[in-house]
């Protein structure tokens, strides 16, 4: 078995994520080699052949020419399975080779079993095995999946690799999320608001518990995206990663990308109407209830105390 | 100027889900079903850019069963002129790679100058099918968009990473979008317009006549993750259920101490 890695990079910066495929590679016991459109000064830590094309001539975001180099290291290494994160990077560069390659392409593998893919599927309440008809695979890991024991050590043959295909699109910089508002990173605790708030006015709810409990009040996305909270407030993969003494979703479903802002809270409590939303998987305790009766009871006890 | 929206029709993820009898999909009975969440965003951003430009004909296609129409004619009644229904009672068999290219067959001829689809659907989650379109037919895509903007055929779009960083991306139609949650703010359609959208075009084409390519993938198995176990659930009346979490929160976290 032999698989073809690809790494990422951004802002200067070899994406710790990158590991995770190597991760991937020793769990199957498989060889590998990794591609990387990056720079000769920031390499990673990894044994093996490292194929090379320069960033600042190719640019951090530039599909049709990343896909041509992609290419040409594919038809040179004869990869069984060429392995990406399931980022933006991603997501966004494998279904090109997919298609050029006429591979089979798994989204979002979180485990493999018996050499079978596993994915999951209804925002993570079922799983799925999928089976590949094509010789060649393509995969993408969702983030977290896959874990280096000990730190990553090594140092890679670079072979340094060119092309002279067109870009398709111009990348013009990038922007930075909003700064200001709050520092979730320094609360406590925090109390979050789901979708299942229903409506912006009770966010009142969520936030005088949070008050109660001398922590600060966060959000899921949907939450951010209607304009009911700040952008400062989200946590998960678009948003803040935190790691309070005790966290607290209300109305959250545990959406993976919310989970990955939050799983490593020391405590976790989530109060939801559904007994199976996956949020359950990380909670140290799942209250069954709808948040606008259980909330303010449990706000006007701990007044009480 | 020709647009192209496709959208998928999915359960609610509140759904109580079960399995079918052979054990490799959702039970798709007594399930609520609803527009793929990230596709409401394609639909709205399709429609603000028909009201931008003049002369714009944009056409909505869906891909399913029957029931898919009732969810075709909200994307009427939001603003789109006309329905494709790509008619098919296995299209949850199907891989991404034979949607994909069941749009792209549907698409070829009738040069559509943008096309916006979800970044991913919210049952599969596979996140390939717009950019597989764009590929086939040979035009840029940009996936991800929380921002967008057109002018003078000039495609300007921000796209989301990891933190909520964005990048700038610039490209020229005919091109293909696939748009995140948070986009715009998707309309609710109005009662004339719900009225109106049951006079537009909603034509079904069966799905053989699009249909040529063998799936790559298939799902061997679908399965309930196993519960990872160790968490309490509680369940019962609030005041109850507040004391006990009081007594839990004192007696395991250094909160209330
Ligand atoms: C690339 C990408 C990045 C993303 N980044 C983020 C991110 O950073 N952060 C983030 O949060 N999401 C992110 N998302 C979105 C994520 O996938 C989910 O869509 C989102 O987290 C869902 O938010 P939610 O749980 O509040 O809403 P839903 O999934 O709609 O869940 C609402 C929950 O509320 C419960 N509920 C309803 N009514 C009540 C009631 N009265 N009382 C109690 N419970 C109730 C329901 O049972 C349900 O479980 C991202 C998605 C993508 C594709």
């Amino acid at each position: 078995m032999k698989t073809l890695l690809v790494a990422e990079y951004r802002d200067g910066k070899l994406l710790n994520s990158s590991y995770e495929l190597v991760a991937f590679a020793q769990q199957l016991g498989a060889e590998s080699a990794m591609f990387l459109v990056g720079a000769e000064s920031v390499l990673p830590a990894y044994n093996g052949t490292l194929y090379l094309a320069d960033v600042g001539k190719y640019g951090e975001y530039n599909p049709a020419v990343h896909k041509q180099l992609l290419l040409d290291v594919i038809a040179k290494e004869q990869p069984d399975m060429v392995v990406f994160s399931h980022s933006s990077y991603g997501w966004d560069l494998a279904p090109r080779i997919a298609l050029a390659l006429n591979a089979a392409q798994i989204s979002e593998v979180v485990d493999i079993i018996d050499g079978v893919p596993v994915a999951p599927a209804c925002n993570s309440k079922l799983r799925r095995d999928v089976k590949a008809k094509t010789e060649q695979i393509i995969l993408t890991l969702q983030g977290g999946a896959f874990g280096l024991e000990g730190a990553p050590n090594g140092t890679p043959t670079v072979v340094p690799i060119d092309t002279d295909v067109a870009a398709q699109v111009e990348f013009c910089g990038y922007e930075e999320a909003e700064a200001g508002g709050v520092d979730l990173s320094r609360a406590e605790v925090i109390v979050s608001a789901g979708r299942g708030i229903g409506k912006p006015e009770n966010l009142a709810i969520i936030e005088a518990l949070a008050k109660a409990l001398k922590g600060e009040y966060g959000a899921s996305r949907p939450v951010v995206d209607s304009e009911w909270a700040d952008h400062s407030r989200q946590v998960g993969t678009t948003g803040q990663t935190v790691s309070p003494k005790l966290y607290i979703a209300c109305g959250i479903s545990g959406a993976i990308q919310h989970l990955a802002g939050m799983k490593k809270s020391e405590f976790v409590v989530a109060i939801n109407t559904d007994k199976d939303a996956p949020i359950g998987e990380v909670a140290d305790v799942l209250i069954v209830a709808d948040l606008k009766e259980f909330v303010p009871s449990l706000t006007a006890k701990i007044q009480a105390l | 100027m020709k647009i192209l929206v496709c959208i998928k029709q999915v359960p609610d993820m509140e759904s109580k889900f079960k399995l079918n009898s052979e054990g490799n999909w959702y039970d798709n009975s007594d399930l609520a079903w609803r527009m793929n969440e990230y596709d409401e965003y394609a639909v709205e951003q399709a429609v603000q850019l028909k009201t931008q430009v003049d002369e714009a004909d944009l056409t909505v296609l869906s891909i399913g069963p029957d029931r898919v129409k009732e969810m075709m004619k909200k994307a009427l009644a939001m603003g789109c002129d006309r329905g494709a229904h790509i008619s098919d009672d296995d299209s949850f068999k199907k891989d991404p790679y034979e949607i994909a290219s069941i749009i792209a067959a549907f698409a070829k001829d009738k040069e559509f100058d943008l096309i916006f689809t979800g970044m991913q659907s919210q049952d599969r989650g596979s996140g390939q099918v717009g950019v597989l379109v764009a590929e086939t037919l040979g035009i840029p895509s940009i996936t991800t968009i929380v921002d967008f903007a057109f002018a003078a055929g000039q495609i300007t779009a921000k796209r989301e990473l990891e933190g909520g960083i964005k990048a700038l991306i610039k490209t020229t139609a005919p091109a293909l979008l696939t748009c995140q949650l948070g986009l715009n703010t998707p309309r609710y359609p109005t009662l004339p317009n719900i009225m109106k959208a049951k006079k537009k075009e909603l034509l079904s084409i069966p799905v053989a006549e699009l249909h040529k390519v063998a799936s790559k993938q298939e799902t061997a198995r679908m399965y309930f993750p196993e519960k990872r176990g160790g968490g309490l659930v509680l369940e019962g009346a609030v005041g109850n259920l507040a004391d006990q979490l009081i007594k839990i929160l004192k007696d395991k976290t250094g909160v209330l101490a």
